[in-house]
């Protein structure tokens, strides 16, 4: 009794233990699913660290991970606010073709100009997306949960339609848009890459990555509005006696959120695709971000290192094929993690109901406030 | 602690020296899927099915596959093969084209493949494998015309390319030798994953009066078969054998476009030391190309009609159109 309590005292007290305990978890579920199916456990798991730790990985690694760590981020911001940010999905989407836009219509701009230019409209657009949704929220208090959602498929079909139109639409034979500019792309030059033994995607989005997450960092830790949008995120109510412009807040953190999202969707056409093709199901960056924030615990710094991990996980993944192990593997152990994950706030709230019995009470109190 | 992290090393040691030495000899060949993925009933699917055969009947042959999950992933999977040092690359689908072009400029010395792409057919490393799909597209059409009720049918494309547009051309000119005053109601889908907007597609086409209706559109496609099952009127398939595939009864027949023939025969050129660039052209002759009609739903007479004009197509006595200039009626390119 006395060891099974401390067990759960401990990963409920110590998140990063907590978060690492989940992951060990997921790996040996994963394990446990290899070897139901008759396959080596040592080969896959060799083949996903193999990959993965030698530069060339590594730098795979790296680029894969800058779309997740983005989005990771834009939704962290929104669970820092206390509003829930599944729209990352669309809003990447939106951006990633405002970008496209951009690039294919002004091709000519010089780089320093066009790069800028290309993540403004993008994170405008992102903006836009999550703003549409704070608004009905606020105005009329309609589920952020289900308008993203819509948001979502709103975003695809309109980026489907964009890439349909003649002067975006690939004048070759693909399903796609256009090419983006050479002025608007952040790959590293050829040269560079083969001297360097990198991967031959390599780009510098990690440093925009890197600067992010120190900026959102900044937003929330260091500035009034990062207290105001945390005082809405813990109490609502609270933050509404103390004066602070609830409607206000939700709609600046979805902005920013979306304006994250939006980023991110740029910086994977600029660093990656060079286009988007003619979507025929999500591509699931935005929905990536979710686990990301989870595993990194919204926490700035926990979402760069679990955005790492998580583009690890799909590049190292993408290779299980060639010794014989399904791809599908990556998405048992990412579900396994996030569920033990989000079985913490069980614990949690197990420990939280014993130790005040009169947990009920400041429900009750709760509820007079709204009143 | 100890003991456990020896046991493990000791685990790995036993698999890395278990794992079987490649002799020599192997050829290892590498499959790049398109977004479709290798489940999608269609080019993926066959071109790895072929692969695998190729691999159970001469077991030199070492096959693998990537899925590519979005666009960006084609130059990953494609360097990841080029990593493992694969002695060819067979990438499937056209959206891989601009990827198979860097990838192969870069390795002049590694052989790749590409199914249904004639882009790249200036690079002497690649063997570009195209399909005489219009050839296919006219038994069906064929068949549709001949078995019209109303002289109203149906057909949903895709999208619109040179090489999409193959199936149209030869599925219209099939129609309208078989039934010279049929009408063809057609329908640019813009798109191979909407299955949804196949079905409504159909249904405009049936209440127009269509009473077979031919897609060749993947995804969109399904759609398309499920409303003339629902509708009970005839849908034809594309690429697989879609009445056996889907378990449908109202597919009439499908027209048969197999690129694991393709790339069997790319595969074993590179073993026997023939691999060669340019444009690869598969046809009726190879029976790469052919017309499935599983369910029986074909009349004897017609049939035999279907039969001669396939065996008149092989025997080079008639050639089907292959430009749209040459079949007015196909309006999608405009």
């Amino acid at each position: 009794m006395k060891t099974k309590k401390g067990l759960m005292d401990f990963l409920s007290e110590n998140t990063f233990i907590h978060i690492l305990f989940s992951i060990i978890l997921g790996f040996v579920v994963g394990a446990a699913f290899l070897a139901v199916m008759g396959l080596s456990v040592g080969a896959a798991y060799g083949k996903l660290i193999d990959s993965v730790t030698s530069l060339k990985g590594f730098s795979y690694v790296v680029v894969y991970s800058v779309p997740y760590i983005v989005t990771g981020l834009s939704v962290a911001f929104s669970f820092k606010t206390g509003v829930f940010n599944i729209g990352a999905e669309g809003q990447f989407v939106v951006g990633s073709m405002a970008a496209a836009v951009v690039s294919i219509l002004l091709p000519d701009l010089p780089k320093p100009v066009l790069i800028p230019l290309c993540f403004l409209t993008a994170m405008a657009a992102g903006a836009l997306w999550g703003s549409i949704v704070a608004m009905l929220k606020v105005k009329w208090g309609i589920n952020e949960v289900l308008s993203m959602i819509m948001f979502n498929w709103i975003a695809f079909y309109l980026s489907n339609f964009i890439a349909g139109i003649p002067a975006i639409h690939n004048t070759g034979s693909a399903e796609a848009t256009k090419n983006i500019s050479e002025n608007a792309s952040l790959k590293l030059s050829k040269e560079f890459i083969k001297s360097a033994g990198l991967a031959t995607t390599a780009n510098w989005g990690i440093l925009v990555a890197i600067a992010v997450m120190l900026i959102v960092w900044f937003i929330i830790e260091k500035t009034t509005l990062g207290y105001e949008l945390k005082a809405v995120g813990s109490n609502r109510y609270a933050a509404e006696y103390g004066g602070i412009n609830v409607g206000g807040s939700i709609l600046t953190a979805l902005a920013i959120s979306g304006a994250l999202g939006g980023l991110a969707g740029a910086l994977q056409l600029m660093g990656m695709g060079q286009r988007i093709s003619i979507f025929s199901s999500q591509e699931g960056f935005g929905f990536a971000g979710i686990v990301v924030a989870l595993i990194g615990c919204s926490n700035p710094f926990g979402v760069f290192i679990a955005g790492l991990f998580y583009g690890a996980l799909i590049y190292g993944g993408s290779k299980l094929n060639l010794v014989g192990a399904p791809t599908q593997l990556i998405s048992v152990i990412v579900g396994t993690v996030v569920f033990f994950i989000a079985i913490s706030v069980i614990f949690r709230y197990l420990k939280y109901l014993k130790k005040t019995p009169k947990a009920p009470a400041a429900g009750s109190g709760k509820e007079a406030a709204k009143k | 602690m100890k003991k456990l992290l020896s046991i493990v090393l000791a685990l790995c040691l036993a698999l890395a020296l278990a794992a079987p030495a490649m002799a020599d000899g192997t050829v290892k060949i590498g499959m790049v899927t398109d977004v479709g993925g290798i489940n999608d009933n269609s080019f993926n699917q066959f071109a790895w099915a072929g692969l695998q055969e190729l691999a159970a009947e001469d077991p030199t042959f070492v096959v693998n596959y990537l899925e590519s999950k979005t666009d960006a992933d084609y130059q990953t999977n494609i360097n990841t093969f080029i990593d493992e040092e694969y002695d060819l690359i067979i990438c499937v689908g056209y959206m891989l084209a601009d990827a198979t072009r860097d990838a192969a400029l870069d390795n002049p010395e590694q052989k790749f493949a590409i199914v249904d792409d004639a882009s790249n057919a200036d690079l002497e490393n690649v063997a570009c494998l195209t399909f005489a799909q219009e050839q296919c597209s006219y038994l069906v059409g064929l068949v549709a015309g001949y078995m019209t009720q109303s002289k109203t049918v149906g057909y949903v494309q895709g999208m619109v390319s040179d090489s999409m547009n193959l199936f149209g051309v030869g599925f219209i000119s099939g129609v309208l030798e078989a039934c010279p005053d049929a009408a063809v109601l057609q329908y640019n889908a813009n798109n191979f994953g909407d299955i949804a907007g196949g079905a409504t597609a159909a249904k405009d086409m049936i209440t127009k009066g269509a009473d077979v209706i031919y897609q060749a559109a993947g995804g969109t496609g399904i759609g398309v078969l499920n409303t003339c099952e629902e509708e009970k009127i005839w849908g034809i398939g594309v690429d697989a054998d879609q009445a056996a595939v889907l378990g449908l009864n109202y597919v009439l027949c499908s027209a048969l476009k197999n690129t694991g023939a393709g790339c069997v025969s790319i595969a074993k050129a590179v073993k026997a030391g023939e691999f060669a660039g340019g444009v690869h052209h598969y046809t009726l002759s190879d029976g790469a190309i052919d017309i499935a009609t599983t369910g029986d739903h074909i009349p004897a007479e017609v049939l035999e009609k279907v039969e001669a004009a396939k065996a008149a197509i092989i025997a080079g006595e008639m050639t089907v159109p292959t430009s749209v200039d040459d079949c007015p009626l196909f309006t999608l390119d405009d």
